[in-house]
This record gives structure tokens, C-alpha cells and sequence, in this order.
């Protein structure tokens, strides 16, 4: 019999907060992150809206208690501040070691420092104190060091999937007893790299994302960091902490069928989706609600409600997407939208699809718009899909009795 | 197995008969004639990297006659850093205007192993580690981990990292390449500051089950970040070999990842003589450059000792060994990232 895997920490930095009581406070009063750039200089700060973290890197180097003599990417700043809550959210510092690990995902690195210094690290002979930072395993690295954690640390990349993948290979080490605890999740700093490519993939809305809508044009990119403390039940009974959610099922698929679009009946949505079912053992009527990917592409929401509907058939869970709160947070949006699927486990909601007026013809469903309140749910499916096909669904279950507290990090 | 680096390795057939030497502190890779193995149309856009490890993907699963594997796992330490490079390129010059996505599309670091599954039709498993030296190992791990617990029957498993222009630049400037070229082949005979660049690709199919063409048995792998000093890898290598029920004797050659740095090679000298003392060793990195997933070609080098049961006189340092069973690769990049991968004999 495979080990339990269970939540005990969270940690979380969006637009909509820097922390997770701050997000908790903006789910609960339905307030979205997104509006106008202040931080990232862009010529294209007036066509598009953003879900930008409202702090400097200068207030986050504050936040995280640093000085920046290392050379700190804003990608490397989001993922400490969020990992740190999340370690310090399951007490982890306070309790002897076990084997724990650091999986940690994200896309472009700190291409946020490379596109401002590329030129100088190319032809200046001054040592910049970001010419090492481009990689993605630089953020992981400094996040290891910062939390002692040296067991085991590694870095996922598969495009917007990336952050699920590693609460995915988190639990699946956890149940092969390689690790005893494992701190992952996923970073993500808005960069004019990510903002002209997706705008020369000609995605990005003009207005706020409108997931699931008739009308819907595209995306709108958010940024942040999300991890979470994934633990077998025999480590997360030591020292008499609260345990979360359970992390009961996940699946993984590739679509195989192009690099940036999805087939039109969602074939990998439907085989991630179904995959995490088999794997946790949960009958799909058992499934309460799903936070969908739904990114707001005419492409993402048709595949994706589709792939629900053929998968769910005549019981189909309250459905919605959380983008418009956190903007598309790409490779951090796994772990982020994974704690507030979470949230409604722990609050008993149902977190609402913000700006969608005109549902879509093609589905047979429509999605949750206003906040429900007093909810009774008690398992929640998250999805993730990335560039290449690459697919991820997981699964999140109610424990019996939760007494969750809101920890104090302001 | 495929393998596509600055010597001529993509034949299963030869094995380092023949060796490329370049005067220069740099070693390119030696790409086939692509179009054998991807559609003409695709092969114009795709970055070198996505051809080095579809090439490399496509003569591995041949080599063992898989059609499909049940998953594919990749490591690469930069990924895509042409495509990453030009879109940045373009976005710096035209003043983020006017831009066509096709680079862009095809620098995330997924591409390689989306791009193999999207040509063989695999809908299974797919990941890439991104972790410097630890890219190719977690690959290695998570593909075990597939196989024992029995959700895969087949992985292919693969590394792949690109050298352009810019990156070998950048990195000369952090002080990773050596400022007087010399030739690749003598990298040991004269330790200084700094190492050779070098790429490639290398894919493996790992099988639940063995055959008669089968390499090597692929039994297990370590990862070390930071260890404070030779002694605690030395413990460590201890612990790795008793939970595979072996002792240090029974490691009868060792695969390592020396590079001619003097500021890293030393570690490899202290775990040889204080562990493995009269063991013979192998080296690597003259052949196929330093890179952050180099083991990769180290593995492909000891699987194909184990096949042959021989080391070529090239490459062996101290005596032949009588038998050869079990293989020990030990890899460091840059000090950080340290490494063991256990290979046996089919």
C-alpha cells in the first residue's frame, strides 16, 4: 500500500498578496490582482493589463530580509519569500530533519535580470553580479540554501505545467518512501520576454482574462510564487501540527500533437485528468469541483471544457478558473492554483470565475461565478497544461476534521 | 543508446575508434544529416538542440527496436538557448515590436522532449529537470522510479544541451573556459584554470526487461548538492554502493568526470585514492566537453564498456581490470553538483 501524501504548509506571493492570509482575504472578498504594470518597464504597459506582484525587487529583497549583494533574480526573490512561508507554515524549522527535498519549477529563470544586462554580459568586462542568474536552477539553488535543505533539490520546466509537475514528482517520492518531505511549487517573475512572446503569439487580452466566455481573447499574465510542504502521514504526525489536504491523485500526459496547442477535444486534458483519477482511487462523481486551467485562449477553454465533459459525463463538478485573480502566473500557476483549490477544502467555498458574462455555446456547462459560501466539498481537481502538450491534473481531498488556522506570517 | 557529440559516436557500431581533436576551448558536436531523421519542413526551424536530441532520441529507440516508449524523461542544463537568444536578440533590437513567435515558441526548455513525442505520437509520461548538474541524474531517478513502480514498462530516457556564440562567451566570462586553447586530447596532460566547452545529446531506452542487445543495467543514482568536503562524498559513496549490496572492491573501473580545472579536479583525486585505491579509472570530458548534462555522454561511454567487456587503450588509466561488472561514474559541475550513477554488466 502506497504512503498517504498530505499538506502541511503554505506559502504563496501573487498580485493578489504577499502571503497567504493576504490571499485569503482577497479570494474571500472576490478582489482580482490584475490592472496596470508599475514595476516592469514595458512599451506595452497601455495595450495590456497584468496581474504584476505590486512590490519593487527592492521591497521584496525588504520582504525576504535580504541585501542583495548576491545578485537576487526577482524570479529567486518571489520563490524564497513563498517558500519560506510555506517551511515556516509546517513548522519545519522547528522540528528535527528528516529526508526532506525542494522541487521547485519554473520557465524563464532569471531571464528578468538577462534581459536588462544581456548586452553587458556579453561585452562589458565588469563582473555583473547577475551573469550567473539566466538558468532556472539558480532560483532553486538560492531557495535550498536559504531554507538548509540539501537532501534532495531539482528543477522542472514544462512551460505552464511546470509547477504541478513538481507537487506531482513531490508525492510520487514521498509514496516510494525516497523522501520524508518535500517543500515544492513553482516561481515566476513577468519578464518582456514572456510578454512579447506571448503577444507574438497574438494570446494576450486586451481587457482582463476572460476564461470560459463566448467573447474571450487570450490571456493576461500574471506573476509569483507558490510552494507547499507535501509530507508522508508518519512524518506529519511528528510534533502535532494540523494537517491541510490530502494530495491524493496525480496524472500526467503529453498530447503529442503541437507545440502550443491543444487538440480540439482535449485529448490530454481528458488523459492527465483521467490519470489522476485512476491513481487516487476516486470514482469521478466523487469530484466536487475543478480548478480548471482556463486561461481565457479560444483554443485552451474549448479543449479543456470538452475534455470535462466527455470525462464527467452526466455529472459534471462545479467548474471555474482562478486566472482572473492571479493573472496566468505560467510556471508558478500549479502550485498557486493548487492552494486556492485547497482553500476551498479548508474554507469550504467555491472560488467564483471572475469577468465571465456570456457563457459558451459549445459547452454544455457553465462555470461558477459568484463566490459560494458553506460549500460542501470535499475533493477538488486542479489543472495545469503546458506548451508541448505537456498535461497535469491533480487531485485534492478534505481531512477529516481540519482545524486550519490562518497562520500569522504578515 | 544515441549519441550525438564532438567525436563521432551516433554509430552503434564503432566505438571511439576514431577521435576529433580541436585546437580551441570550445568542441562542437557533430550533427548527422538530419533530414534522415526529421521532416524536411520541420528540420528549417527547429534549434540545433531540438535536431541533436531528436536525432539522438530516434537512433536510441531504433538501436533497441522500440516503436513507442511508455514515457520520455529528459534533463538539460540551458535547454533551448539559441531560440532563447535570438527572440531575445530580436525583442532587444526591435525594441520589443514586430516580433514572430517561432523562436520563442521553441525555447521552452520542454521542447526537445515535447518535440520527440509529437514525432513518435507518445502520449505518455513527459518531463524535463532543468538543474544544472543535476539535470540528466533526475532524469535517471524519476525513470527508475517509473520502471520499478511499474507505471512504465519502457522510458526513454535522454540529456541534451546546446553551446552558442553568447553562452560560450558569457560563461568564458565567469571563468569556466580556459584563455589559451589547447588541443582536447592532452585537456589532462597540462591542469590550469579552466576547462573545454562542449554539448551534445545522448538518449538511452531503458526496459523493464534485459535482452540479448541489452547495454547495462542502469541500477542506480546519487545526487549531492554542496557536500562540505571529500570525506563526506567518500561516506556518501559508501552508502550508495550498500544499499545496491556492494562493497568499494567490487567497483571494478570508475567512469570520472574530470575536467583539467585545477580548481575542481583535485575532489576526484581524494575519492580514487583514499576509496578506490588501485581501481583504473576513466575520463570523459576531453572527448565531449564540460556542460551541466556531460554525464550523459559518460554513461553512454560505460554502457558501451560494459557491452564490450573492453576499454579502449585511449581511455584507461591504471591497470586492466580482470573482470568488468560493475561501473562507478562520479561527476561534479562546478562543485555544487555531485553525482554518482551505478551501472553493472547485463
Amino acid at each position: 500500500m502506497a504512503r498517504r501524501v498530505v499538506i502541511t504548509g503554505l506559502g504563496i506571493l501573487s498580485s493578489i498578496g504577499r502571503n497567504l492570509p493576504e490571499t485569503v482575504e482577497s479570494v474571500l472578498a472576490s478582489k482580482s490582482g490584475i490592472g496596470i504594470l508599475q514595476h516592469l518597464d514595458s512599451p506595452h504597459k497601455d495595450e495590456f493589463p497584468f496581474a504584476e506582484v505590486p512590490w519593487s525587487n527592492k521591497q521584496l529583497l525588504e520582504l525576504a530580509q535580504l541585501t542583495d549583494s548576491l545578485g537576487y533574480s526577482r524570479n529567486s526573490l518571489l520563490g524564497m519569500i513563498a517558500a519560506r512561508e510555506a517551511f515556516l507554515h509546517a513548522s519545519l524549522d522547528k522540528l528535527p530533519r528528516l529526508r526532506t527535498g525542494l522541487i521547485s519549477a519554473t520557465t524563464v529563470g532569471g531571464m528578468d535580470r538577462c534581459e536588462l544586462y544581456f548586452n553587458d554580459f556579453i561585452t562589458n568586462d565588469s563582473k555583473n553580479k547577475y551573469i550567473d542568474v539566466y538558468d532556472c536552477a539558480d532560483s532553486t539553488e538560492k531557495i535550498a540554501d536559504l531554507l538548509g535543505i540539501r537532501d534532495y533539490i531539482t528543477t522542472i520546466s514544462t512551460a505552464c505545467s511546470s509547477a504541478a509537475n513538481a507537487l506531482l514528482l513531490g508525492a510520487r517520492m514521498i509514496r516510494n518512501g525516497q523522501l520524508d518531505r518535500v517543500v515544492a511549487g513553482g516561481t515566476e517573475a513577468l519578464t518582456s520576454f514572456h510578454v512579447n512572446g506571448f503577444n507574438a503569439l497574438k494570446i494576450l487580452d486586451k481587457v482582463p482574462c476572460r476564461p470560459f466566455d463566448a467573447n474571450r481573447n487570450g490571456i493576461t499574465l500574471g506573476e509569483g510564487a507558490a510552494y507547499l510542504v507535501l509530507e508522508s502521514e508518519e512524518s506529519a504526525s511528528i510534533g502535532g501540527r494540523e494537517i491541510i489536504a490530502e494530495l491524493a491523485g496525480y496524472g500526467n500526459a503529453c498530447e503529442a500533437f503541437h507545440q502550443t496547442a491543444s487538440t480540439p477535444d482535449g485529448k490530454g486534458a481528458f488523459l492527465a485528468m483521467e490519470r489522476a483519477l485512476n491513481i487516487s482511487g476516486i470514482n469521478s462523481s466523487a469530484i466536487d469541483y475543478i480548478n480548471a486551467h482556463g486561461t481565457g485562449t479560444d483554443n485552451n477553454d474549448i479543449a479543456e471544457g470538452l475534455a470535462i465533459e466527455r470525462l464527467f459525463g452526466e455529472k459534471i463538478p462545479l467548474v471555474s478558473s482562478t486566472k482572473p485573480f492571479t493573472g496566468h502566473m505560467t510556471s508558478a500557476a500549479g502550485s498557486a492554483e493548487a492552494i486556492l483549490s485547497i482553500l476551498c477544502l479548508t474554507h469550504e467555498i467555491i472560488l467564483p470565475n471572475l469577468n465571465l458574462k456570456t457563457p459558451m455555446p459549445e459547452l454544455r456547462f457553465t462555470p461558477v461565478t459568484e463566490l459560494i459560501h458553506e460549500s460542501d466539498v470535499s475533493t477538488v481537481m486542479s489543472n495545469s497544461f503546458g506548451f508541448g502538450g505537456n498535461n497535469t491534473s491533480l487531485i485534492f481531498k478534505k481531512v477529516s476534521n481540519p482545524k486550519f488556522q490562518i497562520p500569522n506570517t504578515k | 543508446m544515441g549519441c550525438i557529440s564532438p567525436q563521432p559516436t551516433l554509430d552503434n557500431k564503432s566505438f571511439l575508434e576514431e577521435t576529433v581533436s580541436v585546437e580551441s576551448s570550445r568542441m562542437k558536436a557533430i550533427g548527422p544529416n538530419y533530414k534522415e531523421f526529421i521532416p524536411p519542413e520541420m528540420v528549417r526551424r527547429m534549434g540545433r538542440i531540438i535536431k541533436m536530441g531528436v536525432a539522438a532520441a530516434k537512433t536510441s529507440l531504433a538501436d533497441a527496436e522500440c516503436q513507442l516508449p511508455d514515457a520520455i524523461i529528459t534533463g538539460t542544463g540551458l535547454g533551448c538557448i539559441e531560440d532563447t537568444e535570438k527572440f531575445l536578440g530580436n525583442m532587444i533590437r526591435n525594441n520589443e515590436e514586430f516580433l514572430t513567435p517561432t523562436a520563442f515558441i521553441q525555447s521552452t526548455h520542454n521542447t526537445v522532449s515535447a518535440q520527440i513525442a509529437l514525432l513518435i505520437k507518445c502520449h505518455g509520461y513527459n518531463f524535463t529537470y532543468v538543474h544544472r548538474g543535476f539535470s540528466f541524474e533526475t532524469a535517471i531517478l524519476d525513470s527508475l522510479m517509473q520502471i520499478e513502480s511499474g507505471q512504465a514498462k519502457s522510458v526513454l530516457l535522454g540529456a541534451a544541451d546546446e553551446l552558442t556564440e553568447n553562452s560560450f562567451q558569457i560563461q568564458s566570462r565567469m571563468g569556466y573556459w580556459r584563455q589559451k586553447p589547447a588541443d582536447n586530447l592532452k585537456l589532462f596532460e597540462h591542469p590550469t584554470k579552466g576547462t573545454v566547452a562542449g554539448e551534445g545529446a545522448a538518449f538511452f531506452l531503458l526496459h523493464e526487461k534485459k535482452n540479448s542487445n541489452t547495454y547495462a543495467v542502469l541500477q542506480d543514482v546519487e545526487m549531492l548538492f554542496r557536500p562540505d568536503s571529500p570525506e563526506e562524498v567518500i561516506s556518501e559513496i559508501k552508502l550508495f554502493l550498500e544499499r545496491n549490496g556492494l562493497k568499494e572492491s567490487n567497483i571494478d573501473l570508475l567512469v570520472l568526470g574530470r575536467n583539467g580545472d585545477i580548481r575542481f579536479d583535485s575532489i576526484y583525486d581524494s575519492v580514487t585514492e583514499t576509496a578506490f585505491p588501485g581501481v583504473p579509472t576513466c575520463n570523459f570530458k576531453h572527448l565531449c566537453g564540460e556542460y551541466m548534462t556531460a554525464s550523459s555522454f559518460g554513461v553512454w561511454m560505460a554502457s558501451r564498456i560494459l557491452k564490450n567487456q573492453q576499454i579502449p587503450d585511449m581511455l584507461i588509466i591504471g591497470k586492466k581490470p580482470e573482470t568488468l561488472k560493475h561501473i562507478l561514474l562520479y561527476n561534479h559541475y562546478q562543485g555544487i553538483n555531485h553525482t554518482l550513477i551505478l551501472l553493472s554488466q547485463a
